[in-house]
């Protein structure tokens, strides 16, 4: 037999745990990143990961109640299987982690340590200071490392994934890539091709992701026929700092720790913080949900702070959103904790938020939707089927996309500290499948195929570099790139409104039409990052359409999607038949809501744009209830939700619609 | 309130190098990779040129990845945290780049660390664990020994360390203070410790421990304060008592 190779495209945690897996059990890895992979995103992950332990397990929580917090912040929109056994792996996930050498935190006898994150009253967090991602990427990097000096692992840094090659019958067979040094354009065989490329903050201008994070990738399988789903969910976390270059992220693991969100409660208080006395200070969150405080789930935080600061005026500084974030009256235990972020926040601000409330803005942070991948379900466990070669699976026979860049795990929002955990276990489970499909090849052996497939792979991708490179036009990819990201972040994050999302979409046409006559600055055929980054706004704009447009036909509040026109009205009656009959009307208009939009969304690319079609979702394990987090008032919200007994009559089959919007 | 930027460039490895200067209006709160955006969107010098846009790696811009590493009015460090106003305190008007120098050039600010990836391989920088199987969780340990590892471990490979060190040349394979930092990281692991005599006979071996100065430039321009000195004098102990130990054959 032909000597099998796997492309793994993407060295932050789930593509490295992928790599060690498949190289352990002695396949042969091509490993290809735009970064050395010590430097992949990855590290920017701060506050934790998630996982039931001892501590929880000794509370009643479980690995159904991880589920539960899981879907409920993610409000339903996940499928519930790939979901459980990913909670069900989580204590597994951390042990190895464990062995691995990560630097967790420790108790006074040598447990690990474990913080309180947002969307469950459960410590679940294990973590490793306040650079808990670097901790992780670190321990699997040296891992790959090793069998690198095996050589079963062959990377290929500053090397950029193009494409995949495709046969006459659709399946994939291998990538095609350039050294962003030479410029060298190559085609690598492949028995399968795995993506663990990230998520696509660039779509929004500047965000809290790495600037590496373009949705490069995620594009070009997405054109090459990969479908993309839940677009449209973005999560903008609460917690960050403005900066010149790129947003930075405050991680939630200050208000894990006992950090507090307020305002003053005057406007535009110009007073010094920490002078003004405590019956002057707005803590909203505290107030508003007092059952999760200042943990309740990003987006939520982030709507609150958008309300606090628009509504009600109250905004730190005016004309952006900005809050205090305050961990001034922390112990020094706690403080030491933190001091990875809090370094960042000296560094960058000049201001040390020991002593001072820190000025905190939300920002685009990570990509709930992306590429859309399969699984098969485990009727037995309700979980997956382990090794099938469905799991993790796009349209593209034999290619598969794990981590940030899939869609599976988180919904509509996505908790803190589960990213971490649905990287490691996206890569540690998709092993199996792989090792499954080299046994058996069910479309042949890439070796098989005739050479002039990879030959002519690269073709395209040279004419269209050599084109691009001569081009005379009179738009400038930066700035281009920056209108778009202007335009990304005023109207299609924190609140979006049908009128908006209109003119945005055909902004993002006008853009695409710009796009054909972009110029280079860099005419030269050696480390032309000029290049690179125009090819990628490419992929950012065709993004950019398939999530506005998304967003555009999903009229519901969901998760991290808010459009107020399509908002159920909150009851306010003051006397309680009244206030019962509201929820009453609220839940039936609940219902309704979920009937038509508890849907993925699923984007098909054609060279019109976008097709869309809406699939179910399964919520065979858990019914999808209202979504309050202890809401003041919600209580009754609840009592009527429960007494309609909505979703109790028992798991039901996975239905899947293809094709036409719901009705 | 402008400001200007020298930065050496070099167009490819083969090519020599020369200084261009830039212009900048300044923002608030700008910092050195903004210049360098702000350049590849306008890549115009000071005598009104235009130029190509300056090559320059970079990544998670908070000084968690090591990408732009750079040595910045004389000193190394991550352009990332270089606050323009910062600078301009230090020397007034004028802020200065070039490439590190210890590495290969590959164009412009971007340089070739590949070997200090290298040599992470030959100190078996990892913990060696049977399989990634669940075997349960690893060793409890004390909070105070992941006091001492955590430091140790948040090295990003950025090439400070070695930048700065008189030893760490074309004329010397020294490995430097970052592995020499790991290999004590790992042989103070339960598990790592396994791997703990091959490690110490790289650091008896030439490039070693002995190759060591103690001029302790590198813990002076450690981004993250690793305590590298401290690494140092504990593994140059350590390597003797193992050559000791070979000695006697025990």
């Amino acid at each position: 037999m032909a000597k099998q190779h796997v492309v793994v495209v993407g060295g932050g945690l789930a593509g490295l745990a992928v790599t060690m897996k498949l190289a352990e059990a002695g396949n042969h890895v091509f490993l290809i990143s735009m970064v050395p992979v010590k430097r992949s995103h990855s590290v920017c992950a701060q506050g934790g990961i998630n996982s039931v332990n001892p501590l929880t397990r000794q509370q009643g929580d479980s690995e159904w109640l991880h589920m539960d917090d899981t879907v409920y912040g993610g409000d339903f929109l996940q499928h519930q299987p790939p979901v459980k056994e990913m909670c069900d792996w989580g204590p597994r996930v951390i042990d190895l982690l464990d062995r691995l050498g990560v630097p967790f935190n420790r108790t006074p006898e040598g447990f690990r340590d474990q913080r309180r994150f947002g969307g469950t009253m459960f410590k679940r967090t294990a973590f490793a200071g306040a650079t808990t991602g670097q901790q992780m990427l670190y321990a699997l990097d040296e891992q790959v490392r090793r069998w690198e000096a095996r050589n079963l692992v062959e990377k290929y840094e500053y090397w950029e994934f193009l494409g995949p090659i495709l046969d006459t019958k659709g399946h994939c067979r291998g990538v095609v890539a350039q050294d962003m040094f030479s410029m060298e354009i190559r085609p690598f065989a492949a028995d399968a091709v795995v993506l663990a490329t990230g998520g696509c903050g660039s779509v929004f201008g500047r965000s809290t992701m790495s600037m590496i994070c373009t949705g490069g990738a995620a594009g070009r399988a997405y054109e090459a026929g990969a479908d993309y789903a839940n677009g449209e969910f973005v999560q903008v976390h609460p917690t960050a700092i403005p900066g010149t270059d790129k947003l930075r992220l405050m991680s939630e693991s200050a208000r894990g720790e006992g950090g507090r969100i307020w305002v003053p409660r005057k406007p535009q208080d110009d007073r010094d913080p920490n002078s003004i006395p405590a019956s002057e200070r707005f803590y909203f969150l505290e107030e508003r949900y007092p059952k999760y405080g200042n943990l309740v789930p990003r987006d939520i935080a982030t709507r609150e702070i958008f309300d606090v600061c628009v509504n009600l005026d109250l905004s730190v500084e005016p004309g952006r959103l900005c809050v205090y974030l305050d961990v001034t009256e922390l112990s020094a235990e706690s403080l030491k904790k933190l001091d990875g972020i809090l370094e960042i926040y000296e560094k960058f601000q000049g201001v040390d938020p020991r002593k001072t409330p820190m000025k905190i803005f939300p920002a685009v942070h990570y990509s709930m939707g992306g590429l859309w991948v399969d699984y098969e379900r485990n009727d037995a466990t309700g979980g997956l089927v382990i090794g099938s070669p469905r799991n993790q699976q796009t349209k593209v026979p034999g290619l598969f996309v794990i981590g940030e860049a899939d869609y599976q795990y988180h919904g509509a929002n996505r908790l803190g500290a589960n990213s971490l955990l649905s990287c490691i276990f996206s890569g540690l489970i998709v092993a199996p499948t792989i090792v499954n499909r080299l046994k058996s090849l069910p479309q042949g052996s890439a070796a098989d195929q005739p050479v002039s497939l990879f030959d002519d792979s690269v073709k395209p991708h040279q004419e269209w570099m050599n084109r691009l490179i001569h081009h005379e036009g009179t738009e400038n990819p930066y700035k281009l790139h920056q209108e778009l990201g202007d335009w990304m972040t005023r109207n299609v994050t924190v609140v979006r409104n049908n009128k908006d999302l209109r003119s945005t979409l055909e902004k993002i046409a006008e853009i695409s039409e710009r796009y054909g006559n972009v110029a280079l600055s860099d005419k030269s055929n050696w480390t032309n990052q000029n290049l690179s980054f125009t090819r990628a706004l490419g992929d950012m704009i065709r993004l950019a359409g398939v999530i506005t447009e998304g967003a555009l036909l999903r009229d519901e509040c969901r998760g991290a999607h808010f459009k107020p026109e399509f908002a159920i009205p909150s009851p306010d009656a003051e006397e309680p038949a009244a206030l019962r009959e509201q929820a009453g009307v609220w839940c039936k208009a609940f219902k309704a809501k979920g009937d038509r939009w508890l849907k993925t969304t699923v984007a098909r690319h054609t060279p019109d744009g976008p097709e869309f079609h809406y699939e179910e979702v399964d919520t065979s394990l858990i019914p999808p209830r209202p979504r309050t987090y202890g809401l003041k008032g919600a209580e009754v919200i609840e009592q009527v939700w429960s007494k309609m007994g909505v979703g109790q009559e028992g798991p039901a089959e996975r239905k899947v619609a293809v094709g036409g919007a719901p009705k | 309130m402008k400001f200007k930027v020298k930065i050496l460039r070099q167009d490819t490895p083969h090519d020599g190098s020369y200084w261009q200067t830039f212009e900048m209006p300044y923002e608030d709160g700008m910092n050195l990779t903004t210049v360098l955006q702000r350049i590849a969107a306008d890549p115009i010098t000071v005598d009104r040129q235009p130029t190509a846009p300056v090559a320059y790696d970079a990544s998670c811009l908070e000084e968690v990845c090591g990408a732009c590493t750079m040595v910045i009015n004389g000193r190394v460090r991550q352009a990332c945290s270089a606050l323009v106003d910062r600078l301009l305190a230090e020397q007034p008007s004028l802020i200065e780049m070039r490439p590190m120098t210890k590495f290969p050039v590959i164009r412009d600010l971007i340089v070739d660390r590949s070997s200090m990836f290298e040599v992470l391989k030959r100190v078996k920088a990892w913990v060696h664990v049977d399989g990634y199987h669940d075997l349960g969780p690893g060793a409890r340990i004390p909070p105070k020994q992941q006091d001492e590892a955590y430091p140790l471990s948040r090295c990003m490979t950025c090439g400070c360390c070695v930048e700065a060190c008189p030893q760490f040349n074309d004329r010397s394979s020294f490995i430097g203070p970052a592995a020499i930092s790991q290999v004590m990281l790992f042989n103070a692991h339960p598990t790592g410790r396994v791997d703990a005599d091959a490690r110490f006979e790289v650091l008896s071996g030439s490039g070693g421990i002995a190759a060591c100065g103690n001029s302790q430039n590198c813990v002076k321009v450690c981004p993250k304060d690793i305590p590298l000195t401290d690494s140092i004098a504990k593994a140059g102990r350590d390597t003797t008592l193992y050559q000791l130990r070979k000695w006697f054959g025990s």
